[in-house]
């Protein structure tokens, strides 16, 4: 492969190298998760892991094993870093992220360390891009404490029957509610804006719905917090939607990439303080 | 000063219509130069226009059936006029179908430009559009700003890798950065880098290939130089990425002479015309 020939000035001091024959394959899911400048990035031997939040109330963390990657090797337990993501996804369609059956830019991801800029070396057609983006100390990514044992409603659907819902959200809404009840309507999601009053149901039994499992709730979140998250079901093919005793909710969704392998994608938000939970 | 011209070939008109195309998207104003053999588009270069210098030649022979000059003086067969080039553009758009298309300079209300296109109908009788495109008439006493430019003397001239590929990394360089440093040897090798706080972007192009310029004079500093060693200029991205905006057609030739630290020169041939870019370093 014509990257692995690149000589390099910092030569064999990388802690993280990842490669991978079709850099969409990243940057596909991490353009779900853009909705702020700046990402963590922490690497482990299991693969990678990039974060994104805003105001302490919102984190979207994708997921992408090391076994996607052709490539993958770390020297340390833990790699952790923070870039600029507006800028770093710049580079991966630096050819023009075209989509071309058979034309695809390769990725060789690496990083030396503490203080040196991330190095992206992109390949189409003979033709290579060096790309170096600075980083930064890594902030440490908010722990929202959501876990199996305190989970009050667990439902997954197929994405399918979400993305029209989402996509037509009226955004003059200022919170978006999330209804579940083990009687009707269910699981409904409701908007309140200007032009009045919608509700999108979804009953236990259709088609979409794999597991239902609820008791009864109804929360509301901030509609701009988590108006990002279409961006993420647009790339799924299955979301699961979980609220635990505190109101949080947790939105996980499965996302098959250009190969068909699998890779998650999740966002934890806070409940709208100004509204009591039943 | 007289000018009339005549075009019946449908190839003929659609090859012209793309220059005029190319050119529109490359300025809003330009010098048309019309000599009994040639018709050239000209930016001079100045400060107004952001530095940028073009020079875009015809052979009138290769476009027109019949073509009619009489310049402003018999020692000065030839008439400069300054044009809008999207106007003529829009004009010959609507032509584009024409049995013939009839160019003359005209006096309406002020100098014109007329297009006259004889489009086909259903029945025997044509249907006639015209268009008068004002122009302002460049004295003699200016034509020296308009002549042909001199072959820089350049210390690389490489030729250029696929428009394609180089427009779509300008286009995202522009996202990141407003100036880009064009760099190239006599190795075949041409880099294109943007540089900011946050990130640094770099594409090598290889086996690109040197134009054999020849034992010409002006060409001797490039003779003894070290093929590894890079001639570099900084230009404003935005003027680069203008230039490979406007290409409509893969040239024939496309190639570029590199001043160290003072211009990039651009030469594109087509089998008919040549088009020839000057972007000036910035600091």
């Amino acid at each position: 492969m014509p990257l692995s020939t690149q000589s390099q000035t910092e030569g064999d001091n990388y802690v993280l190298v990842a490669s991978l024959d079709n850099v969409r394959n990243l940057s596909n899911i991490l353009k779900a998760i853009t909705f702020k400048d700046h990402a963590i990035f922490n690497a482990t031997p299991n693969g990678l892991k990039v974060t994104v939040e805003d105001s302490k109330c919102l984190q979207a963390n994708a997921f992408i094993q090391a076994e996607i990657f052709q490539e993958f090797t770390i020297k340390e337990d833990s790699v952790g870093f923070q870039v600029n993501l507006t800028v770093l996804l710049d580079c991966p369609t630096i050819f023009g992220g075209s989509t071309v059956p058979g034309v695809a830019t390769a990725l060789r991801m690496c990083y030396n360390g503490y203080g040196y800029p991330l190095t992206l070396f992109l390949e189409e057609g003979g033709v290579v891009t060096v790309c170096k983006v600075n980083t930064q100390e890594p902030e440490e990514p908010i722990d929202f404490e959501f876990c199996s044992t305190n989970v009050t409603n667990k439902v997954i659907l197929q994405s399918e029957s979400l993305k029209e819902a989402f996509s037509e959200l009226d955004m003059t809404s200022e919170v978006l509610q999330i209804t579940m009840s083990p009687s009707q309507p269910y699981f409904r999601l409701s908007t309140f804006g200007n032009s009045g009053n919608a509700h999108y149901d979804y009953p236990k039994d259709s088609d979409m719905m794999e597991l239902f499992q609820c008791t009864k709730t109804q929360t509301r979140y901030k509609m701009s917090l988590l108006k990002p998250s279409t961006k993420a079901l647009a790339l799924s093919c299955k979301v699961s939607v979980r609220t635990d005793s505190r109101g949080f909710l947790s939105l996980q969704y499965l996302v098959r990439n250009d190969d068909g392998q699998i890779c998650f994608v999740e966002y934890y938000c806070c409940p709208d303080e100004e509204v009591e939970e039943e | 000063m007289k000018f009339r011209a005549k075009m019946i070939d449908v190839g003929c008109l659609n090859h012209f219509t793309r220059v005029v195309n190319t050119i529109s998207k490359l300025t809003k104003t330009c010098i048309l130069r019309l000599t009994p053999n040639n018709l050239y588009f000209v930016l001079s270069g100045k400060v107004a226009s952001g530095g940028v210098g073009m020079w875009c030649e015809l052979s009138q022979a290769n476009f027109f059936d019949e073509y009619q000059l009489e310049g402003v003086a018999p020692d000065a067969n030839e008439i400069c006029l300054e044009v809008t080039p999207e106007n003529l553009s829009r004009a010959l758009r609507t032509s584009q179908n024409a049995k013939c298309v009839k160019i003359k300079l005209t006096k309406k209300h002020c100098p014109c430009l007329t297009l006259v296109a004889e489009l086909p109908t259903l029945s025997s009788v044509s249907r006639v559009v015209t268009h008068d495109i004002p122009v302002d008439v460049i004295p003699r006493r200016l034509w020296h700003d308009f002549k042909e430019p001199r072959m820089p003397d350049f210390d690389v001239s490489i030729y250029l890798p696929p428009l394609k590929t180089m427009k779509n990394v300008v286009d995202r360089m522009k996202n990141l950065s407003n100036f880009l440093v064009m760099e190239a040897n006599l190795n075949g090798e041409m880099n294109l880098k943007i540089e900011t706080d946050l990130v640094s972007v770099t594409t090598h192009f290889k086996d690109l290939g040197n134009p054999p310029w020849g034992d010409d004079g002006s060409q001797g500093r490039s003779q003894s130089r070290d093929p590894e060693v890079m001639a570099h200029t900084r230009v404003d991205i935005r003027k680069l990425q203008q230039f490979l905006m406007g290409q409509q057609v893969n040239p024939s030739k496309a190639m570029c002479n590199i001043v160290h630290k003072r211009i990039i020169h651009l030469i594109l041939l087509h089998e008919d015309v040549s088009l020839q870019y000057f972007i000036p370093a910035v600091a």
